[in-house]
């Protein structure tokens, strides 16, 4: 049956499994938009294309399946391009589909015309530009492969406006087949040998555990893998979830803003087991000062990753699911053996670092008359009980919030993380929103990361979305203060947000229902207000404004020099 | 130190701006860069000169391997090569000299593809520091007008590519079979 191209691109996404799609219309994506208007995909149309993609993600985040996004030519496209960088950064699979100026305008100034193939080329993953109809079908699907697949990222389809008018048949391609893309997953049998050689032959194994676990799903096998160790197990920010922050094992996030115990073990372990991480410089500090002592096993299913700025051990490459069974079952069947060896000392070492959560877990200073930020995400923990969906913006909130909320589950914690991309959280949340109807969402955000997705609260009533809003509002760019009064003596620059909107009649104006407090005794009732409220609910709590994050490792610091409590200044960095 | 990099990529709109982009992100300068088809239509072979640190060698060869288009990357910097540039030389020269010009050229092994009154176009092929010596030569004839095609270059056999592949790994005895692509 011939259809024209719009309606094979419809055709192709149904049949990927695609049930909602975040996007924008526009001059160069109506024959899309116009296959749309009777097509039983859920379209939700976003208020900015690149809270589209950020949307894009917060539903692949939350569920583990391809988020998709659409925008027309133009300002459209280099509208998302954030929230691609943002998918690449943190390894999200989200598969963009962009109208273009037709093939004959191509590189004539059109009329909303940008060369959307070559600004996202460093952008995603993979990108394509469309100028065949026949190649439309194979096209999409290869994406979705590609998204998907290997260590996962965004894939961008630039689409010429006459080729999705154009008429062709959908043919339903076979596997895809690409010479220039194969994924190991076993991992190499002899490597995963020699890593229970190195494990059993250590005394303080530290497990540093990141996104990749949750990419994977192979929580159970890291539980196991922590269990059979009976070790450590630090999260990254990208990690929070993979092992149950209950799980008597799991010592917090590590890194900037990690755990004093979990700082401190990975400084002192003689062997780190890498999982699925990249040795970010927000976790590793100072590089020649971290993790002096230990060796390093590096499970990552990205050869580029192995040695990229730690050089390693030992290396396997491979899917951190198959690896770990593999490596669980051959810890297994010499634990008695090889390894009581050092059983002894592995207690030992699992003492001190249960020294060190109790000598300085996270702490703050409580208060009567204000709420302190601390507080707030403790109040919201209470409410999440370790199984709620967050998805956070960036900043000092984000922080607070990765120390003080338990995640049991992976795919709870959704945040901006390599990118640090402000205003991800609001539309994060319509996307995990939409993925998980039934499940309660917060987005916890800052007011300035709010102020830039306000238009998104516009999406959220009109789609009637019960997403709860926690706006963390301190007046401040909160972060960028902390470091101006740790490190520019005070000099407060550019960091004072005033004339934040009057909540409730912000609210009112949307249709939203929304409160604000300021005391402390008001916040519990006020969060459970928020979750009985049927719809969508937006909640301004005015926190204690100059409040700092800690424990803090300065940037160029080491890892086991940080700063636990308010300052000494120091010099920046 | 220069680095010598040799791909293998799909012939694709596209594909030499992702391998470049490797490069230019970073802020390298790319000496010399030689790209056309293979005896397979359907793929290009690259050879590219570039100014690079020793320790990020390996980085930028995995990460141009992961480049979805990317078939094969390999180091070829302390491998054995049979490495060839070829250069195209207008030179101008007065009469009495240009049968002492056409001797140079035969102890270069360079031909004369194009003969004019004034001079003569030669063409030279060689290792770079062969047609630097040539240039210093016909200099000293007149002023010259220069076109090189930039390093191409060729592991010497398949057998000795593999030690050179092993040998981009470093200190581990940790065999490339596990990334992807190595054995294409």
């Amino acid at each position: 049956m011939l259809m024209n191209g719009a309606g094979i691109i419809m055709e192709a996404l149904h049949r990927e499994g695609v049930e909602v799609i975040f996007g924008y219309p526009g001059g160069a994506n109506m024959p899309i938009y116009d296959v749309l208007y009777d097509h039983p995909v859920r379209h939700i149309l976003m208020r900015h294309e690149e809270n589209a993609c950020f949307a894009a993600e917060g539903y692949a985040r939350s569920t583990g399946k391809v988020g998709v996004c659409f925008a027309t030519s133009g300002p459209g496209a280099t509208n998302l391009v954030t929230g691609l960088v943002d998918a690449l950064m943190d390894s999200i699979p989200v598969v963009a589909i962009t109208g273009q100026v037709p093939r004959a305008m191509i590189g004539r100034d059109a009329f909303q015309e940008a060369d959307v193939f070559g600004i996202t080329r460093s952008t995603t993953k993979h990108n394509y530009l469309v100028k065949d109809v026949n190649d439309l079908a194979r096209t999409i699907h290869e994406a979705f492969h590609i998204a998907s697949t290997g260590r996962p990222g965004p894939v961008l389809i630039d689409v010429t406006k006459d080729v999705q008018n154009a008429k062709a048949a959908y043919h339903a391609p076979g596997p895809v087949h690409l010479r220039g893309y194969k994924v190991s997953l076993e991992g190499h049998a002899g490597q995963i040998r020699r890593a229970v050689e190195m494990i059993w032959a250590s005394q303080r194994p530290y497990v540093y555990a990141g996104g990749g676990i949750v990419t994977s799903g192979a929580s159970a096998e890291l539980c196991e893998l922590a269990e059979i160790l009976e070790a450590p197990v630090a999260e990254t920010l990208m990690g929070l979830g993979s092992l149950a922050s209950e799980h008597p094992y799991c010592i917090n996030m590590l890194g900037m803003h990690g755990s004093y115990a979990a700082n401190m073990g990975i400084s002192d372990a003689d062997l780190l087991i890498a999982l699925g991480v990249r040795f970010d410089d927000r976790v590793t500090g100072r590089l020649e000062a971290f993790a002096r002592h230990a060796k390093v096993i590096h499970v990552d299913i990205d050869p580029a990753e192995i040695g990229k700025n730690r050089s390693v051990e030992l290396p396997i490459v491979g899917d951190l699911k198959h690896v770990l069974r593999r490596l669980n079952d051959l810890l297994g069947e010499t634990r008695s053996t090889d390894g009581a060896r050092n059983a002894g000392a592995r207690r030992q070492w699992m003492d001190q670092i249960r020294d060190w959560q109790r000598q300085h877990p996270f702490s703050y200073a409580p208060s009567d008359t204000e709420i302190k930020p601390q507080y707030l995400v403790e109040m919201m923990d209470q409410f999440c009980q370790g199984r709620t969906i967050v998805a956070a913006d960036v900043g000092q909130h984000q922080m607070w919030g990765a120390q003080y909320i338990r995640f049991n589950q992976p795919r709870l914690w959704l945040c901006s993380g390599g990118l640090g991309a402000m205003g991800f959280g609001l539309p994060a949340a319509i996307g995990a929103q939409l993925g998980n109807p039934d499940k309660p969402v917060f987005a916890l955000v800052g007011d300035g990361g709010f102020m830039m997705s306000l238009p998104e609260l516009s999406t959220i009533a009109s789609y009637g979305l019960p997403i709860k809003i926690v706006v963390m509002n301190n007046g401040y760019l909160g972060m960028v203060r902390q470091w101006q009064e740790l490190f520019n003596s005070r000099r407060y620059s550019a960091v004072e947000l005033d004339c934040f909107p009057h909540a409730e009649r912000l609210g009112e104006a949307f249709g939203i229902r929304a409160r604000t407090v300021d005391k402390p005794q008001h916040l519990a009732q006020a969060l459970r207000e928020a979750l009985e409220e049927p719809g969508p609910y937006l909640l301004n709590v005015k926190v204690s404004p100059e409040e700092n994050v800690y424990p803090m490792i300065p940037s160029g610091g080491a890892v086991n020099e940080m700063i636990l409590e308010p300052p000494q200044p120091v010099e920046a960095a | 130190m220069q680095q010598l990099i040799s791909l293998l990529v799909e012939n694709k709109p596209g594909a030499l701006m992702r391998v470049t982009g490797v490069l230019s992100a970073r802020g390298y300068n790319i000496e010399s860069l030689t790209v056309a088809r293979t005896l397979d239509p359907e793929l290009s072979r690259m050879t590219i000169a570039v100014e690079v640190e020793a320790t990020m060698r390996p980085l930028l060869i995995k990460q141009m391997q992961r480049l979805i288009n990317v078939i094969q990357a390999v180091d070829l910097t302390d491998a054995p090569v049979v490495c060839r540039e070829i250069m195209l030389v207008k030179v101008e020269v007065s009469d009495d000299k240009r049968a002492a010009l056409l001797k140079e050229a035969e102890i270069f092994r360079a031909r004369v593809v194009d003969s004019a009154p004034g001079g003569y176009t030669l063409e030279a092929t060689g290792a770079g520091e062969k047609l630097e010596a040539f240039l210093e030569v016909l200099r000293s004839y007149g002023d010259i007008e220069v076109i090189r095609s930039g390093a191409m270059a060729l592991p010497r056999s398949t057998r000795e590519r593999k030690t050179s592949a092993k040998r981009e790994t470093g200190k581990t005895s940790w065999q490339p079979s596990t990334t992807k692509k190595m054995q294409v």
